[in-house]
């Protein structure tokens, strides 16, 4: 017990360092769950996503769209329960830089994603117009819409100005849901290309197939495929997990050096509070010398020196976590357009206080090892 | 002044586990600013070398890249007469049609795929890129399917290399050459006969049309006339601008993170300095008295200070570029958010970018080092000389 009252007050010994120090490791930690967090945000779309949901895109890439026809071919296949598809639109609102994700459904979309929730009349609003959207919550905050605004975009792929009047707006119902999409009628994009563009019309950028066992998913994408081997238009059908994840892979240098530079910072937080320990060690040797001679043991002397490192270390840890959650706030507004979920995840929080109690370990071995080492009588001679 | 300054620079190497730790953390901070700014400004590098400066590129109107753009060939035929292109000794105009899309293909030792620009290209369009050679193998024969890959690709997916074959299009394609061109973006993609490939895909129309003109200074003067043409719906830019516009998502991106980053990182770095410059005034309070003393003023007293930790800053810093300079022979390869294509560019070290980071690691020496300086300069002589 002495030893612990001998810690605390070691610790309050140079209350303005130890403060500096809890607070550059706060820093650090907070870093270190930020960061955890954005990675974690990349995978939001995969970690939303459902099992019994498989999505068919073109063999080739994204940029090629499916024919409307096979939806025939695909309804019949063993274990569909459920068919829709989508259009990627890729219109610019205002200006290019407002970027946010824009679907022409079908109907039966809305169906197979129960986790949107519509209020029922504007369900039904956006089922009887043509030219009617139903937007995200976090959309419509973002750019101030309210049920019956019009609004216009320009097309990137399918040209020229396309006016929309907001019908309704939708919540997520999980956490994880996706609240900033945009979905239009797919009849009102592909009426217009059967005008304009004929040979553009009847296409679909990817069928979404409900599957009754998810088990199945593997043996139903292979037969779907092989319904359209050496057909012009190749299909390729993976889980929506598995689609999601493909994006992810596209920014992994990204992600890979997020998860470096994550690490580092943990090397930042070592640094840091070997400083101070190497300080307070070498402040203290007199004293350690002091204390073997009045018959302290070298295990006491362990005991101070880690057991302040600790502290510190438990201190900075904690400090880090609280200030995590208004930078985490901070930075979800300030990214909201490129990553609509940002959740900081307990997993995350536990081991940024793990690493920070093992660098307290760590930190306190050099100091702590120079202290049990350095005989006596040296220790006495040392006059500062 | 030389006294003071021998003096800040000695107590470095007085403490030294203390100083190489905060020298060592600067570093740290200094090495993350750094290649953060040198991804993107090898991103934005090796994209702005993609255009020439005397081309134009005419791409459909509001598609912002060639993989949404489309051109029906009436269309690029009418353009093509235009009079202000340059024309070869022939009489050949320097106008080339191009076809890009992109493919999904396995990056190699991930599986993971990606997606890769095809390009179809005519004769003329590797007439236009004086700085194209192919450094392994073949050109294609006209008529098969056989393609060229950009040194990049070849590098960086499966079936991409020199004698293996890519599946699209209902077709295998055979890789036969490999092509540079000096580090430029054409080097991630692969290339093609343009016909062959826009028969394999079903496309019959072109993405994009680039161009020389006669005369560079008539720019302005041809983009008003053909976005002005009713027949038209398309535009018309620099090329050098238009492949930099490609970079921006991405580039605004990894700036915005970077310095976040960077940000939070020094504030780290700061309170590291701050720790050893406090600790290092709290051990030398004699010292200070002494001086006082002898009669060097508060001012100097201030400035030895805050000379050390500038120093220590210093040092940390060119420590950290130096780390970060040999971040030159590492490839990166990551998605273009603006085409959605993949691209590969190095970190590219700039004399800017050195200035930058030292900059940025003398602040830091500056904000940690300026309290404690102040409160050496603050001691009253007779406590100070009293201090144990």
């Amino acid at each position: 017990m002495k030893v612990l009252k001998l810690v605390s007050r070691n610790t309050t010994r140079h209350l303005l360092r130890s403060f500096l120090t809890v607070l550059g490791l706060a820093i650090a930690v907070m870093a270190f769950a930020v960061i955890r967090t954005a990675i974690d945000a990349w995978y939001a779309g995969a970690n939303a996503s459902s099992p019994n949901r498989l999505v068919i895109t073109n063999s080739i890439s994204l940029v090629f769209p499916l024919p409307l026809a096979y939806k025939e071919k695909i309804a019949q296949v063993d274990g569909v329960t459920g068919l829709s598809w989508a259009q990627w639109f890729g219109g610019t609102y205002v200006d290019p830089k407002n970027f946010f994700p824009q679907f022409a459904i079908d109907d039966s979309y809305l169906d197979l994603y129960p986790e949107y929730i519509i209020p029922p009349e504007q369900k039904q609003a956006y089922l009887e117009e043509r030219s009617a959207v139903i937007v995200g919550r976090a959309l419509a905050d973002r750019f101030g819409w309210t049920v019956g605004d019009p609004v216009r975009l320009t097309g990137t792929i399918f040209p020229g100005d396309w006016d929309f009047i907001i019908r309704g707006i939708y919540t997520g119902r999980e956490e994880t849901t996706d609240e900033s999409q945009w979905f239009m009628h797919f009849e009102y994009l592909d009426e217009r290309m059967r005008i304009e563009m004929p040979p553009r019309a009847g296409q679909v950028g990817s069928f979404i197939v409900r599957i009754a066992d998810p088990n199945q998913a593997a043996e139903m994408s292979a037969r779907i495929d092989g319904l359209f081997a050496n057909s012009l238009a190749e299909t390729k059908t993976q889980t929506e997990r598995a689609f999601q994840l493909s994006f992810v892979s596209m920014a992994s240098s990204i992600v890979t050096g997020l998860r470096i530079i994550s690490f580092m910072v943990i090397g930042i937080i070592l640094l840091v509070l070997a400083n101070t320990m190497a300080m307070t060690a070498r402040e203290r040797v007199s004293e350690y010398a002091l204390m073997k001679t009045l018959g302290f043991r070298p295990v006491h002397i362990l005991g101070l020196i880690f057991g302040e490192s600790l502290f510190i270390a438990a201190m900075g840890g904690l400090l880090g976590l609280i200030i995590t959650f208004p930078i985490k706030n901070l930075l979800a507004m300030a990214v909201k357009d490129f990553f609509p979920v940002l959740r900081l995840d307990p997993m995350t929080m536990l081991f940024g206080l793990f690493a920070s109690l093992v660098v307290g370990l760590i930190a306190a071995i050099f100091p702590a090892l120079k202290a049990v080492r350095t005989p006596i009588v040296d220790g006495l001679r040392i006059i500062e | 002044m030389t006294l003071l300054l021998n003096y800040s620079y000695r107590n470095i190497f007085a403490r030294k586990l203390t100083s190489i730790l905060t020298v060592f953390g600067i570093a740290l901070v200094v090495f993350v600013f750094c290649a953060v700014l040198m991804l993107s400004n090898g991103l934005s590098t090796t994209l702005v070398s993609t255009g020439e400066d005397d081309n134009a590129i005419v791409i459909r109107r509001a598609s912002q890249t060639e993989v949404q753009s489309i051109i029906y060939r009436d269309m690029a035929n009418a353009i093509k007469a235009d009079e202000a292109i340059a024309k070869d000794d022939n009489g050949t105009p320097l106008v080339t049609s191009e076809i890009l899309v992109l493919i999904n293909q396995p990056k190699r030792g991930t599986d993971e795929p990606s997606n890769v620009p095809v390009r179809g290209v005519a004769e003329m369009s590797i007439r236009m890129r004086p700085e194209f050679k192919i450094v392994e193998g073949r050109m294609w024969q006209p008529g098969t399917s056989e393609i060229i890959a950009g040194k990049k690709v070849a590098e960086s997916f499966q079936g991409c290399g020199l004698g293996e074959t890519v599946r699209f299009g209902m077709r295998e394609w055979t890789v036969v050459g490999v092509f540079e061109t000096n580090g430029s973006g054409f080097e991630s993609e692969l290339w093609g006969d343009v016909d062959q490939l826009m028969d394999a895909f079903g496309r019959p129309v072109f993405s994009s049309l680039t161009m020389r003109l006669a005369d560079p200074g008539d720019f302005d003067a041809f983009k008003q006339k053909l976005e002005n043409d009713p027949r038209y719906t398309i535009e018309v830019m620099r090329e050098k601008d238009y492949y930099e516009e490609q970079s921006k998502f991405t580039t605004i991106f990894i700036n915005a993170l970077g310095v976040t980053i960077s940000i939070i990182f020094s504030l780290g770095a700061i309170v590291g300095a701050m720790i050893t410059m406090y600790a290092a005034v709290a051990n030398r309070t004699v010292e200070i008295g002494t001086l006082r003393a002898l009669g060097f003023s508060r001012r100097s007293v201030l400035a030895a200070f805050l000379i050390e930790s500038l120093l220590i800053a210093l040092i940390g810093g060119t420590f950290g570029v130096l780390a970060a300079s040999f971040l030159r022979f590492v490839q990166v390869s990551t998605t273009n958010w603006n085409t959605f294509a993949e691209i590969a560019f190095s970190f590219e070290l700039s004399p800017q970018i050195v200035i930058d980071a030292l900059i940025f690691a003398v602040i830091m020496g500056f904000v940690g080092g300026f309290l404690p300086a102040v409160r050496a300069a603050r001691f009253r002589i007779i406590n100070a000389l009293r201090a144990k």
